[in-house]
């Protein structure tokens, strides 16, 4: 059986199908973020004053992938754009582009931010505390310039042991800059350029501490809503790279010579859900690379 | 042209498909290349003011995240206006559309309710 409409609009519609049907996709995709992104202000909004992490992540790297993002935003519409004019050489090579950057994308995700993030070390020092860690945490230079105090101290576990035996009492930590150095007024706003953990080793007693764990979802609200809400877009553009694999394959140019603008009308269609996909990073790289 | 009834007993017409069909037919699309090209390039130079201003101190953080938004937003209209070509679309997506912002836009209103009820404050 034909399917109706796949290139004509329907008389009702004025649209041919595939398009209401995205569209009304899309529709229930910006209640899907907009639930997580609504959880995200209301963790933030509620943080005590110096709770919400700030500078965790790596801001180039993040710049990178939202540049690489855009960039095949703009070979997708070129894509399609060429199928428009019947240039499927050109369409080839704009599709196979797109790929990539969805692939680099979801590569520096997965092998390098995040491992990155599951190899870092936090511990939440107790209030009654915290004058004791006051060397690697500057309350008294932040109370004099009224910023909020800090009160994690992080950086790379060395006796990762520490985590699951009872019988380890104290956490061995290379510190972050900050921490290490945290009455420098440089510290006081986060870097742009990512500056790994210092030599310097400090002991932080487990009775001291309120709470501590690797930069997983359960270290912070920070951290799941970042986790979750990455993981979810991150899994959109698998999503768009299969798709897009499939309309780039021999299989998709046997359409192209039954009906080139079937398959034009395909690739806009997955085009609106990859630009939809670019358009929630838009607001992801501020919120949590940025602010 | 010819008249065909579909599957729905609806007249349609028979299209020459290896033609450009409609008004997205293929002289305009090469008119908006250069446009998409442009759209390319803002994005990606805001993207570069976003990084600049968020170490700009604008003396409080929601200052910072309300500039960090205005930019995103803008961005985000560019995107939808143009990638995705709501600058020039049927109504019935639009009709779509104003459902989908009235419905976000209760979300966060309900949510910006709860702030002010919160169930228990966090430390972390």
């Amino acid at each position: 059986m034909e399917i109706p409409y796949t290139v004509t609009a329907r008389p009702d519609t004025g649209l041919w199908n595939a398009k209401v049907g995205i569209w009304l996709f899309l529709a229930s995709e910006v209640m899907l973020f907009g639930g997580l992104f609504s959880a995200y202000v209301f963790l933030r909004l509620d943080a005590d004053p110096g709770a919400w992490p700030h500078g965790l992540l790596n801001v180039p790297v993040g710049t990178m992938n939202t540049a690489i993002l855009i960039a095949s935003s703009v070979t997708v519409v070129l894509a399609w754009a060429s199928l428009k004019m019947r240039k499927y050489n050109a369409y080839w090579w704009y599709m196979l582009i797109t790929i990539l950057c969805g692939v680099i994308f979801l590569a520096v995700k997965l092998a390098y931010e995040w491992p990155q993030k599951f190899d870092h070390f936090g511990a939440f020092i107790k209030k009654d505390k915290l004058e004791k860690y006051e060397q690697y945490l500057g309350n008294h230079h932040l109370a004099e310039k009224g910023l909020p105090p800090r009160t994690e101290i992080s950086g790379h576990l060395h006796n990762k042991e520490a985590l699951h035996d009872e019988n380890v009492k104290e956490y061995e930590i290379a510190l972050d800059p900050v921490n290490a150095d945290p009455s420098n007024p440089q510290m006081d706003r986060p870097h742009f350029l990512y500056v790994p953990p210092t030599d310097k080793v400090a002991t932080i007693e487990k009775e001291d501490v309120e709470y501590a764990n690797m930069f997983l979802p359960k270290h912070s609200s920070y951290f799941a809503t970042y986790f979750t809400i990455t993981g979810l877009h991150g899994a959109h553009v698998l999503g768009g790279v299969i798709v897009f694999l499939y309309l780039w394959l021999p299989v998709s140019k046997k359409l192209y010579k039954r009906n080139p603008e079937h398959l034009a009308n395909r690739v806009e269609v997955a085009g609106l859900f990859w630009h939809f996909v670019d358009l929630v990073w838009i607001f992801v790289f501020p919120l949590f690379y940025l602010l | 042209m010819n008249e065909t009834h579909d599957t729905l007993g609806h007249k349609s017409a028979v299209v020459d498909v290896h033609a450009a069909p409609d008004e997205h037919g293929a002289h305009n699309v090469a008119k908006h290349v250069r446009k998409y090209l442009m759209v390319g390039a803002t994005l990606i130079l805001f993207t570069a003011i976003t990084v600049f201003l968020s170490y700009v101190n604008f003396g409080t953080m929601k200052a910072n995240v309300a500039v960090a938004m205005l930019v995103a937003t803008f961005k985000a209209t560019l995107v939808a206006a143009i990638f995705m070509h709501l600058s020039n679309e049927k109504r019935l997506i639009y009709r779509i559309l104003v459902f989908t912002a009235f419905f976000v836009l209760g979300l966060f209103f309900l949510t910006y309710l709860a702030w002010y009820d919160p169930v228990n404050r966090f430390n972390h």
